[in-house]
């Protein structure tokens, strides 16, 4: 139905007065893709998406989409089309004519605008509803009819302000699953702006990470998942355990540190300056309540909290510089061997478990 | 439907009867809530339903230069209704309210739309707000009789005018015309129109105004089919406080055409002091239909009850 368009942002700023919320930052988001903008609030993933749409002016650099660059355009020139967090339907028009709303201002004839936005809403399956005004519907229904706004206009790109957080858990999970589906088969990019993991996870195929104005890592949730760039990446994440301190020594592939409170930890990765602060992640999910074969692959702590999640329990551990560290232990391991606050544990993992993690310039 | 919601409507079916005390209590409660309404009541009973009861009535009552005597006579109906004199000052009183309506509505838009869209501090809105208000400060006599040594003859504008040589005379139509008399009602009743405008302006999402520039509306598109048909409540709002104010006046009217003109309120307070009570209040009561019709007219058009 419409062709994708690879968007391009070439060291964008955005600057408020003297605060900048956006830092120079550089992104390929590849056409037909799924990308998602994540990060906490005020970490410049909104201002982003709304520079790409064209709702905020870019203070330096460029945007680029397909080939052309958008930075001066209008909105409505891009070839973008926008998704607002609150579905912004206008509550004075029925369904038909807020759909039909851009084609109306392009100056489309009554009829035929009127039956190009039955068309779209018959595809959003929201035509039992056309006469209807906004507030007549639930939030997924709202959703769809935004969608079909969007869509009209027949966008290289759709972007997704915070599009899931109106909704209440179940119909999240539900809109999630037809916006990913949407994207499969309307095959544009879309650009989601969102700041639960969870989302991200399920729909991205590249997962930006922001935080405080900058891009702490662009890749494949796989990727973001298994190999964070950086320790804000790794706790933002939560499935890893980050441990700070310095290099003792490396070579052979193989990083030993040292955190304050004097215990070592070895981690694979290139050879490192000694005395340079580092940072490591351990999995989560991969650490054993078991006496480590090496010591350097786990450490003795005292549990701190228990919290039970069906298939898994979570433990909070105190030691090792870190007061939150955290074991995901299935069920059946946990119940084996089971442990209650304020026990002594032994921890351990293997090399392969634990990865080094980046810092960026700030 | 919220799970929450559900839960407690069948907690509240899955209560037995309650015992008799609390019947009775349920009971006391909803006594006491009219006492509550009572105040109200005799307010508007004694001060606003009776004075129209006796108007009604009075309205049939004959008289002569003497006195009223009870009665039940059509006559001041009849004699209103059937003199060109009533049907001129209608249609001289409607003139008026329609220009004022329209202008009121052009000018009242406009600054509620600025202080709502281009002022970016609520404190700066608030100020400017109060500014609009500050003729208030003063009667609205007072602000009628200044205008007289603004437009009179020897006036200010006059003066300036043939100082600057711009005219050779002095401008008659300036003050005691028709202008004068819309000019001094625009004055006085801008402020009813941007009060209720401003206040569903300020209620726009400004999101929608996002909505509409994505789907590539330009300024008057997003003015025309988006903040004007949401601004549609206010409108109505300030268009019942110009219109009704307008319909009843008679000191404008008066002061400004300088006795030259007529309004329907001027005939009334014309027939009061010639004591000529029952003619006045049929007078009163033929207005108050029509201000009734025109308000309901209004609220026919636009649903102001989101509004209120």
């Amino acid at each position: 139905m419409s062709k994708a368009a690879e968007i391009d942002i070439v060291s964008v700023s955005k600057v408020y007065g003297s605060t900048t919320a956006v830092h120079s930052i550089s992104l390929k988001i590849p056409s037909g893709s799924y990308c998602c903008f994540l990060g906490p609030s005020g970490c410049g993933k909104t201002s982003t998406l709304r520079m790409i749409a064209g709702h905020e002016s870019i203070s330096s650099g460029d945007v680029r989409l397909g080939n052309i660059v958008v930075t001066d355009l209008p909105p409505a020139k891009r070839g973008t089309a926008m998704m607002f967090q609150s579905y912004a339907l206008f509550p004075h028009l029925d369904l038909i004519d807020n759909v039909a709303f851009s084609l109306k201002m392009k100056g489309v004839e009554k009829e035929e605008r009127r039956a190009k936005a039955l068309e779209m809403l018959k595809l959003m399956q929201m035509e039992p509803y056309a006469t209807r005004r906004p507030a007549q519907l639930s939030g997924g229904q709202q959703q769809r009819v935004a969608l079909a706004r969007a869509l009209i206009t027949d966008p290289e790109a759709l972007l997704l302000d915070e599009p899931l957080s109106a909704l209440d858990p179940f119909l999240k999970i539900r809109m999630r699953a037809e916006l990913k589906k949407l994207q499969k088969s309307l095959g544009i990019t879309f650009v989601h702006v969102t700041h639960s993991q969870e989302e991200a996870m399920a729909l991205a195929d590249i997962i930006v990470i922001m935080n405080d104005g900058r891009i702490e890592q662009a890749a494949h949730p796989r990727e973001v998942f298994e190999r964070p760039a950086t320790a804000f990446v790794a706790r933002f994440m939560g499935d890893h355990n980050v441990l700070t301190g310095r290099v003792v020594e490396s070579g052979d592939g193989k990083v030993t540190l040292e955190v304050p409170e004097g215990q070592t930890f070895t981690v694979a990765g290139p050879d490192q300056e000694p005395g340079a602060p580092i940072d490591i992640g351990v999995r989560t999910d991969r650490v054993r309540l078991a006496a480590a074969s090496d010591k350097t692959l786990g450490f003795n702590g005292v549990v701190s909290n228990v919290e039970y999640r069906g298939a898994s329990v979570k433990i909070t551990v105190i030691g090792a510089g870190s007061d939150d560290f955290t074991v995901i232990a299935t069920d059946a391991d946990y119940f084996e061997k089971p442990v209650s606050v304020g026990d002594a544990v032994s921890l351990s993992w293997g090399l392969e478990d634990a990865v080094l993690l980046g810092r960026i310039a700030a | 439907m919220t799970p929450a919601m559900t839960d407690d409507e069948t907690q509240g079916m899955a209560y037995p009867k309650p015992p008799i005390t609390a019947r009775i209590g349920k009971v006391a409660s909803r006594i006491a809530s009219y006492l509550q309404a009572v105040p109200l009541a005799l307010i508007l009973g004694f001060f606003f339903l009776l004075p129209i009861l006796m108007i009604a009535v009075v309205s049939f009552w004959d008289y002569d230069f003497a006195g009223l005597y009870p009665d039940f006579l059509t006559m001041n109906y009849t004699d209103t209704l059937g003199s060109w004199v009533t049907w001129k000052t209608y249609l001289n009183t409607l003139k008026y309210t329609a220009l004022v309506w329209g202008l009121t509505l052009l000018i009242g838009f406009w600054v509620a739309y600025f202080l709502a869209f281009h002022i970016r501090t609520t404190t700066m809105q608030m100020v400017l707000f109060l500014v609009c208000t500050v003729p208030f400060l003063t009667s609205n006599i007072i602000r009628m009789i200044s205008w007289i040594p603004v437009l009179g003859r020897n006036g200010l504008v006059n003066t300036t005018l043939i100082e600057m040589g711009i005219i050779p005379s002095p401008i008659e139509w300036l003050l005691y015309s028709d202008f004068a008399v819309v000019l001094a009602m625009v004055h006085l009743n801008t402020l009813f129109m941007v009060t209720p405008i401003f206040n569903t302006l300020m209620r726009i999402d400004r999101s929608l105004i996002e909505a509409a520039r994505d789907a590539g509306a330009n300024g008057w598109q997003i003015l025309w089919n988006v903040i004007i048909p949401l601004a549609k409540p206010g409108i109505a709002i300030g268009s019942i406080f110009v219109v009704t104010l307008v319909m009843a006046d008679f000191s404008t009217v008066q002061v400004m055409s300088g006795g030259q003109s007529a309004s329907v309120a001027l005939m009334m307070k014309n027939q009061m002091s010639l004591l000529q009570y029952p003619a006045a209040a049929a007078n009163a009561v033929v207005l108050l239909i029509v201000v009734l019709l025109m308000v309901a007219a209004i609220l026919r058009v636009v649903d102001i009850r989101k509004e209120l």
